[in-house]
C-alpha cells in the first residue's frame, strides 16, 4: 500500500514550528524574554527524564540539574562516558572568527542552510550559529584541551570544504574531549544528588498520560526487569538511526528504538530518508564485518582520488601507469576537485564502482593516493598532519598508506532525519523534547562536517534549559504514578514484545536479519534511489519483517543479561522503521542533498531540487500497524537567503 | 602466501549472572579471516553458538574503534591482548596463527565484579570521577574562550592524560588492582590547566580517598598499567598526581 501523500494539503496544526516573530537575529533573544520562567523554588518539584548521555543528553542533564531540576538520566552503556559521541573525530564549528578570515554568525548560518540544500528551518539554524560561540567558551572553562597555537590561543582549521577556518578541534579526538567535559559536569551533579543515573538501561516505551509525556518504561539490561519512571517532561537524546543499514560508522548500540517508540506513541517522524553517507571510510572486507571505520575527511586535503580507467582492471595500483588512471573528481569538478561535499564525493565513488572500476578484493573501493603529496611535501610533513590516521588505517587493513594508496569507500555516517520538533525542541507530544542527532532540526538534507557536535551541545547546554521552563511553567499537571493505567499498559506492551521475541524460536540469528535489511536499504535507499528500486525494497522489507517474526531465534532467557535479546528488539524496530524511510524517499519526488532520486538530476548529474513542490519538512504520523503512516508537511519559508542550485564545478 | 583464514581453540571464561565463580570452557573458532578484529572473531563464534542453540559469550563493546573504552578482556594473560597500545576491538586476527589456543578472561579486580562471562561492573570508575574529576563550572557566563591563553606546551601536556578511555585495563593489569593510572590521568589533565588549579588540592584528596574506599589496591610501582594502557598513558601521570597529593596535604 502506498501512502497517500496528496490527501493532506492543509497544514496540520500540530506542526506549528512556533518560530518567534521579529528579525532573524533577534528571534532567540526575544523568545527567551517571552518564555515563562519557573520560580527557582518550584524547580525542585518538576522531575525531568533525560534519555541518553551523549553530547546532547549529558549536557542537557547537567545543565538542567544546575538549574535545580531533579533529573533522571539513562543510557545503554555501562557508563555515560561511552555514548557514541565519544567517537567524533574532526571537530566542532563556531562562528568566532578568530582566524579573521571573514567568518560571522551569518556566514555559519548561511553555509549550514545551503549545505543542507535548503531543507532546514532558517530560525533554528540561525540560533545554532549564535549559540556556537558560547559552546566554545563553556567548553574551555570546563578544561577541554582544544588545540592551541604557539601564542597560547585556540587553533582553528578549515573542515569539510568550508572556505573559512572555523573548526575547533582536539587532535582527532574532539568528540571524546567534549563528551568527557559534559560527562564531568554530569558527574558533578550526580555527586550533588541532583542527577540520578541509570546505566545499562534501555528505554522500551514512552508513557503518555492526558496527552502529555509523563514517563518511560526501561528494561534493566542486567536483570531483564521492566522498570517505570515518572516525570513532568521527557527529553530524548538517543542519537541517530544509521545502524538501520547494519554497517555504518555508528557505535554498535546506536538504534532507533527510543525514537521509534515515541513515534508509535504519537510523535511525528521527520524526513526519515535523509541519511548521510560519508565518502572516506575503510571499505568492507567480508561478511562478518561488524562496523565501518571513518577516516577523517581532512585526508581529502592532500589525497587524490582515482580508479583505473579500464573497467575490470585488477592490476596492483603501482602497476597502473599514470595515463591509465582516472582522477574522476578532479576531472569532473575542476574548481573543488577532491574537496567536493560529502554527498557528491560519495555518489561519484559509487558510480565508478557501478561501472566496474572499483578496486581491491571486493571491487567496492576507490584509491585515495598520497604519493604526490609525499613527493611534494615529504613524508615527514604528511606524517605530521595525518600520522595517527595512517597508523589507524594500517592497524585495520595491514597496509602501509605511505607506500601504497589507501582504499576508501562511502559508509553510512549520520542521520539528518529524526523526530519532528518545534523551535522549542518539543515534539508533537507535549512534554516530549528531542535533542541532538535524534531530532531533525538543523541540517536539512545534508549535514556539514563539524556541525553535529555543535548542534548537540547547543541543544543541551543552551536551548533546553530555557525552553523546558516555558513548558513546565505553562502546563497544568495531574498526578501520575507508576501504577496508573497508562504505565500499566506501557509495561504490558514492552513485556509482550520481549515475550514474543523469545517465543518465535526459529532458525535464523538476529544478525542475519539485520545484515539482510541493511543490504536492501543500502542498495535501494542509499546513495542513489529511484521509484522502481524503492518500491521493490518496500516489499522486500515487509517480507523480511514477516520472516523475522516467524523464524528468528533469540537464545538465552528474558530475565537475564541477554545481548541477543537487546539486539533483537532493536532490529525488530529497524525492520519497521526501514519501511518508513522508504515511504519518505518515495514521497519526496525531487533530489536534494543526500536524497538523490535518479529521476531528478541536472544535466551534470547533480541533485535537482523542486522548490515549488518540495520545499517542506515531511512529517510522518503513525496510524497503526496495519495502516500506512500519514503524511504531513511543514512548509519551509526562506526570507533571508536565496535558494540557489549548489554547484561545485 | 599465507592462508587468509585460521582456526583457533578458545578457552573462554563463562560465568552466569549471580554465579559466584565461573570456569573456562573450550570452543572452536573456525575459518576466521585474518582481517577480522578480535571482537568480530567472537561474533562469529557467537553466531555458531546461537545456531547450535547454546548461549553466546557475553562481552561489552560499542564503538569498535578504540575510543569508547567499553570493550576489554584479558587475552592470554594480557589485558586487551599482546599488541601494544591496542584495545581489544582494534586487535586484529592477523596477529594470531592457525592452530593457536587463546585464553579469554574478564577483568579481575575486587572493585569490578563480574556481571556475566566477560562483562564486569566498572561503575566504580564513575564514582571516582564523581568525587571530583571535573572543573566546577555551571553552564552560562564563561568568558570568551581566548581570554585565557594557555601555552601550547601546557595544553599539549594536558591532552596526553586526557586521552584516557576509562576502560579499566590498568586496574586489570595491576597485581594490586590499583586504579592509580586512571586517577592520575584525570588529576594530571586538570591540574596542568589553569582552569583546574582552584580545585586542585580538594580534587586530588577526594578522588584518592574515593579510590581507596571502593576497594582498589595501592600502587607499588609495578608499572604493569603503563605497559597495558591502550592509549599509552605513562606512570609519569601517577608521579604528577603524587606531587599534587603531597602538595595538598602540606598546604
Ligand atoms: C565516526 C564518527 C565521527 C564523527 N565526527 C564528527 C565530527 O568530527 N564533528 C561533528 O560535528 N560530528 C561528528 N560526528 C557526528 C556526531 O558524533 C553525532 O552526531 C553526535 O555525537 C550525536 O550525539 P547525540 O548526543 O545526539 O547522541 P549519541 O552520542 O549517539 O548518544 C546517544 C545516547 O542515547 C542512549 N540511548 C540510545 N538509545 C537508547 C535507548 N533506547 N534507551 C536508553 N538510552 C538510549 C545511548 O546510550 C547514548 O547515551 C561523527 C560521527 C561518527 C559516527
Ligand atoms: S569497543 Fe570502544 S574501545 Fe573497544
Amino acid at each position: 500500500m502506498k501512502p497517500d501523500v496528496t490527501s493532506d494539503l492543509t497544514i496540520d496544526p500540530k506542526l506549528d514550528a512556533k518560530i518567534p516573530a521579529g528579525p532573524l537575529a533577534e528571534k532567540w533573544d526575544r523568545h527567551r524574554f517571552d518564555i515563562k520562567l519557573v520560580n527557582p523554588a518550584n524547580k525542585k518539584k518538576f522531575e525531568i527524564i533525560v534519555v541518553g548521555t551523549g553530547l546532547a543528553g549529558a549536557s542537557a542533564a547537567a545543565s538542567l540539574a544546575e538549574l535545580g531540576y531533579p533529573v533522571k538520566n539513562f543510557c545503554i552503556q555501562d557508563s555515560p562516558r561511552r555514548a557514541h559521541s565519544i567517537a567524533a573525530q574532526g571537530g566542532i564549528n563556531a562562528a568566532k572568527n578568530y582566524a579573521n578570515d571573514g567568518d560571522s554568525i551569518r556566514r555559519l548560518f548561511y553555509d549550514t542552510v545551503k549545505g543542507g540544500d535548503f531543507r532546514a528551518r532558517e530560525a533554528n539554524v540561525y540560533r545554532l550559529a549564535q549559540l556556537s560561540n558560547h559552546i566554545i567558551d563553556h567548553c574551555v572553562s570546563q578544561g577541554i584541551p582544544f588545540a592551541r597555537d604557539y601564542g597560547g590561543f585556540l587553533d582553528n582549521r578549515s573542515f569539510g570544504g568550508a572556505q573559512v577556518s572555523r573548526t575547533f578541534y582536539a587532535k582527532g579526538q574532539t568528540g571524546q574531549q567534549l563528551l568527557l567535559g559534559a560527562y564531568g559536569a554530569l558527574m558533578r551533579q550526580v555527586a550533588g544528588g541532583m542527577v540520578t543515573l541509570f546505566q545499562r538501561r534501555e528505554m522500551m516505551e514512552l508513557v503518555v498520560e492526558d496527552g502529555r509525556a509523563r514517563g518511560i518504561v526501561t528494561r534493566n539490561l542486567i536483570t531483564g526487569e521492566m522498570e517505570t519512571h515518572t516525570a513532568h517532561a521527557v527529553v530524548l537524546a538517543t542519537g541517530g538511526y544509521g545502524n538501520v543499514f547494519y554497517l555504518s560508522t555508528n557505535a554498535m548500540a546506536s538504534n532507533v528504538t527510543a525514537a521509534f517508540r515515541a513515534y508509535k506513541s504519537g510523535a511525528y517522524f521527520a524526513n526519515p530518508c535523509f541519511t548521510q553517507i560519508h565518502p572516506t571510510c575503510i571499505p568492507v572486507h567480508g561478511t562478518f564485518q561488524s562496523k565501518l571505520t571513518l577516516m577523517s575527511e581532512s585526508l581529502r586535503n592532500d589525497g587524490r582520488v582515482w580508479v583505473p580507467k579500464k573497467p575490470g582492471d585488477n592490476r596492483k595500483p603501482k602497476d597502473i601507469p599514470e595515463s591509465e588512471r582516472d582522477y574522476y573528481l578532479e576531472a569532473k569538478y575542476p574548481s573543488f576537485g577532491n574537496l567536493v561535499p560529502r554527498d557528491v564525493a560519495s555518489r561519484n565513488a559509487k558510480d565508478q564502482c557501478d561501472m566496474d572500476k572499483g578496486v581491491g578484493e571486493t571491487r567496492l573501493a576507490v584509491y585515495l593516493d598520497f604519493a604526490d603529496a609525499i613527493k611534494r611535501h615529504g613524508e615527514g610533513a604528511i606524517a605530521g598532519k595525518y600520522g595517527n590516521l595512517f597508523q589507524m588505517y594500517e592497524k585495520i587493513t595491514g597496509e602501509n598508506p605511505y607506500q601504497t594508496p589507501m582504499m576508501i569507500y562511502p559508509a553510512v555516517h549520520y542521520t539528518m532525519g529524526g523526530l519532528w520538533v518545534d523551535y522549542n525542541l518539543m515534539s508533537t507530544i507535549p512534554g516530549l523534547f528531542v535533542l541532538g542527532e535524534a531530532n531533525f532540526s538543523d541540517h536539512g538534507a545534508n549535514r556539514l562536517g563539524a556541525s553535529a557536535l555543535m548542534q548537540g551541545l547547543a541543544d543541551g547546554y543552551f536551548v533546553i534549559p530555557y525552553t523546558i521552563g516555558g513548558y513546565l511553567a505553562g502546563a497544568s499537571f495531574g498526578k501520575t504514578h507508576t501504577g496508573s493505567e497508562a504505565f500499566k499498559t506501557a509495561v504490558n506492551v514492552a513485556e509482550q514484545r520481549v515475550q514474543k521475541l523469545m517465543q518465535v524460536n526459529g532458525r535464523r540469528t538476529v544478525a542475519d536479519f539485520h545484515r539482510t535489511l541493511g543490504g536492501i536499504l543500502w542498495d535501494h535507499c542509499g546513495m542513489a534511489r529511484n521509484e522502481e528500486g524503492l518500491t521493490k525494497a518496500k516489499g522486500m522489507v515487509a517480507n523480511l519483517r514477516k520472516e523475522f517474526w516467524e523464524d528468528v531465534y533469540v537464545p538465552g532467557n528474558a530475565a537475564d543479561f541477554n545481548q541477543s535479546l537487546e539486539n533483537a528488539g532493536r532490529v525488530a524496530d529497524f525492520l519497521e522503521f526501514g519501511e518508513l524511510m522508504i515511504d519518505d524517499a518515495l514521497a519526496r519526488r525531487e533530489s536534494c542533498g543526500c536524497h538523490f532520486n535518479t529521476a531528478f538530476q541536472t544535466e551534470d548529474n547533480e541533485a535537482l531540487r523542486d522548490d515549488e513542490n518540495f520545499c517542506h519538512v515531511a512529517a510522518w504520523e503513525y496510524a497503526g500497524d496495519e495502516r500506512s503512516p500519514l503524511f504531513h508537511k511543514e512548509p519551509l519559508t526562506f526570507e533571508n537567503v536565496a535558494l540557489t542550485q549548489r554547484s561545485y564545478k | 602466501m599465507t592462508a587468509k583464514t585460521i582456526n583457533l581453540t578458545l578457552k573462554v571464561w563463562r560465568q552466569g549472572r549471580g554465579e559466584p565463580i565461573g570456569r573456562l570452557e573450550t570452543c572452536r573458532a573456525e575459518n576466521i579471516s585474518k582481517d577480522m578484529s578480535f571482537l568480530e572473531m567472537i561474533d562469529v563464534v557467537n553466531e555458531q553458538l546461537t545456531k547450535d542453540h547454546q548461549e553466546p559469550i557475553a562481552f561489552d563493546h560499542d564503538c569498535r574503534e578504540g575510543i569508547c573504552g567499553m570493550c576489554g578482556a584479558v587475552v592470554n594473560g594480557r589485558p586487551h591482548g599482546h599488541e601494544r597500545e591496542t584495545t581489544l576491538c582494534q586487535l586484529h586476527m592477523r596477529h594470531f596463527s592457525d592452530g593457536d589456543t587463546i585464553v579469554i578472561e574478564p577483568w579481575r579486580a575486587r572493585a569490578f565484579p563480574v556481571i556475566k562471562d566477560l562483562v564486569v561492573d566498572r561503575s566504580a570508575l564513575d564514582q571516582i570521577i564523581q568525587a571530583g574529576g571535573y572543573i566546577s563550572v555551571n553552564t552560562g557566563g564563561a568568558p570568551d574562550a581566548n581570554s585565557l591563553p594557555i601555552p601550547k606546551d601546557t595544553a599539549d601536556a594536558a591532552f596526553v592524560p586526557a586521552a584516557c578511555i576509562g576502560c579499566g585495563a590498568c586496574v586489570a593489569a595491576c597485581p594490586n588492582a590499583s586504579a592509580m593510572l586512571f586517577v592520575g590521568a584525570k588529576v594530571s589533565q586538570l591540574s596542568l590547566l589553569p582552569q583546574g588549579r582552584p580545585e586542585a588540592a580538594k580534587r586530588v584528596s577526594s578522588m584518592v580517598r574515593k579510590m581507596d574506599e571502593l576497594g582498589f589496591g595501592n600502587c607499588s610501582n609495578e608499572t604493569e598499567c603503563e605497559a597495558e594502557c591502550p592509549k599509552g598513558i605513562s606512570i609519569i601521570q601517577i608521579a604528577r598526581m603524587n606531587r599534587e597529593f603531597f602538595k595538598a596535604r602540606f598546604s
